[in-house]
C-alpha cells in the first residue's frame, strides 16, 4: 500500500512538473507545484532541468519545404483523391469485363467436346483462383481497410 | 481555436460531407504545415512527410461522413496520419535518414547575445546534440515531444489527437523528456 502511494505521488509530481514547464496548471494544481517546489530540493533541481530542457526544445524548428511545396499541395492532394475515385470506378470495370470474359471462356470450355474432362476441371480452377485473387487484391488496394492491424497502435 | 473558428469549421466540414471538394481544401490548406511537420518529426524524410500527411488527407475525406459533429477535424485527422505514419516506420529501412538533417539549428534565438564565444560554440553543440538525442527516441516519445513543443499543441488537443486522458498526456511527457535528457545527461545534470 505504502510503495502504491509512493508510486502515485511520484507519478503526481511528474505531472505537476510538467505541467509547470507548460504553464498548462490549474490554480488548484500550482498550489501543489509550489508546496513541492518550497519542501523538496530534489524536486525544484528537476524542474529547473526540465524548464532549460523545454526551452531548447521549444526553440527548434524544422527547416521549411520550398513555396512550391505548399503552393501545390491541396492541388496534389487533390489529384490523389480524384485517382482514388477514378481506380475504384476502373476496377469495378475490369473485373467485371474480365469476369464476364473469363465466364464466357469456361463455358466454351466446357462445351468443347474434344477436351478431357480432367483438363475442364484444371481449366476452370486456374480461372476461378484468377478471379478471386483480382477481386481480393483490388478490395485490398483500393478501399481502406477498416481492420488496419495498427489501428490501436501505442494509444 | 476560438468559438467561432469551431462553428466555421463545422460548418465547412458539412459541406465536406456533402461532397464539396472545395470545401476540403479549405481545411486541408488550413492543417497542411502542422499536418507535413509533424509527419517530418516522426518519419525523418520530406518526401515520405510530404505522402503521408497528403495520403492522410485522402484517406480522411474518404471518410469524411464518420466525423462526428463533435470531434474536431484535427484531432480526427491526426489519428489517420499517426496510423500511417508509424505503419511506414515498420519498415526501417525506409528511415534511413538522420532526424538532424531535418532540423535547422534555430536554438540561436534563446542564446543572449551578448554572450562571449566559448558560450555559442557550446550552444551550438547543445543543438546538435539535441537534434542527434531526438533522433534516438523511441517514436512514440519523439511524437509526444514534437506535439507538444515543436507544434505547441495545448494538454487537452494532445488528448484528443491522441484519444487519452490528459493525465497520460502528462506522463507521457515526462517519460518522453526524461530519456531525451538522460541522452543530453552531460548538458543538463550538472
Amino acid at each position: 500500500m505504502t510503495d502504491h502511494n509512493s508510486t502515485s505521488n511520484k507519478e503526481r509530481s511528474y505531472q505537476l512538473l510538467m505541467g509547470a514547464v507548460d504553464q498548462e496548471l490549474t490554480s488548484s494544481e500550482l498550489k501543489e507545484f509550489n508546496h513541492l517546489i518550497k519542501t523538496d530540493p530534489g524536486f525544484r533541481k528537476e524542474w529547473e532541468q526540465y524548464k532549460k530542457l523545454k526551452e531548447v526544445t521549444q526553440a527548434m524548428k524544422f527547416k521549411s519545404p520550398p513555396k512550391e511545396v505548399w503552393d501545390n499541395y491541396w492541388m496534389n492532394t487533390y489529384n490523389k483523391i480524384e485517382r482514388g475515385i477514378a481506380w475504384i470506378i476502373f476496377s469495378i470495370g475490369a473485373i467485371i469485363l474480365i469476369t464476364y470474359g473469363l465466364f464466357k471462356a469456361v463455358e466454351a470450355i466446357i462445351a468443347d467436346p474434344q477436351l478431357e474432362g480432367i483438363i475442364k476441371i484444371g481449366i476452370i480452377a486456374v480461372l476461378l483462383g484468377l478471379v478471386i485473387l483480382l477481386v481480393s487484391v483490388a478490395r485490398e488496394k483500393l478501399f481502406v481497410r477498416k481492420s488496419d492491424p495498427y489501428k490501436e497502435i501505442q494509444r | 481555436m476560438t468559438k467561432e473558428d469551431e462553428i466555421d469549421e463545422r460548418s465547412i466540414i458539412l459541406l465536406c460531407q456533402r461532397g464539396d471538394k472545395q470545401s476540403y481544401g479549405r481545411l486541408v490548406e488550413k492543417y497542411m504545415k502542422r499536418a507535413y511537420f509533424i509527419a517530418l518529426g516522426l518519419v525523418g524524410v520530406h518526401e515520405g512527410a510530404l505522402d503521408l500527411s497528403q495520403d492522410a488527407f485522402v484517406r480522411a475525406y474518404r471518410s469524411i461522413n464518420k466525423l462526428e459533429a463533435d470531434r474536431k477535424f484535427f484531432t480526427w485527422y491526426y489519428q489517420i496520419l499517426r496510423n500511417l505514419c508509424f505503419n511506414y516506420l515498420r519498415d526501417a529501412a525506409r528511415h534511413a535518414h538522420p532526424f538532424s538533417k531535418i532540423g535547422e539549428n534555430q536554438i540561436n534565438n534563446i542564446i543572449d547575445s551578448s554572450q562571449d564565444s566559448s558560450l555559442q560554440v557550446e550552444q551550438k553543440e547543445l543543438k546538435e546534440a539535441v537534434w542527434k538525442a531526438m533522433d534516438e527516441l523511441k517514436p512514440h516519445e519523439r511524437e509526444i515531444i514534437i506535439l507538444k513543443d515543436f507544434q505547441e499543441l495545448s494538454y487537452k488537443e494532445i488528448a484528443e489527437s491522441m484519444d487519452c486522458p490528459i493525465g497520460t498526456v502528462m506522463s507521457r511527457l515526462f517519460t518522453a523528456r526524461q530519456a531525451l535528457k538522460n541522452k543530453l545527461e552531460s548538458y543538463f545534470n550538472d
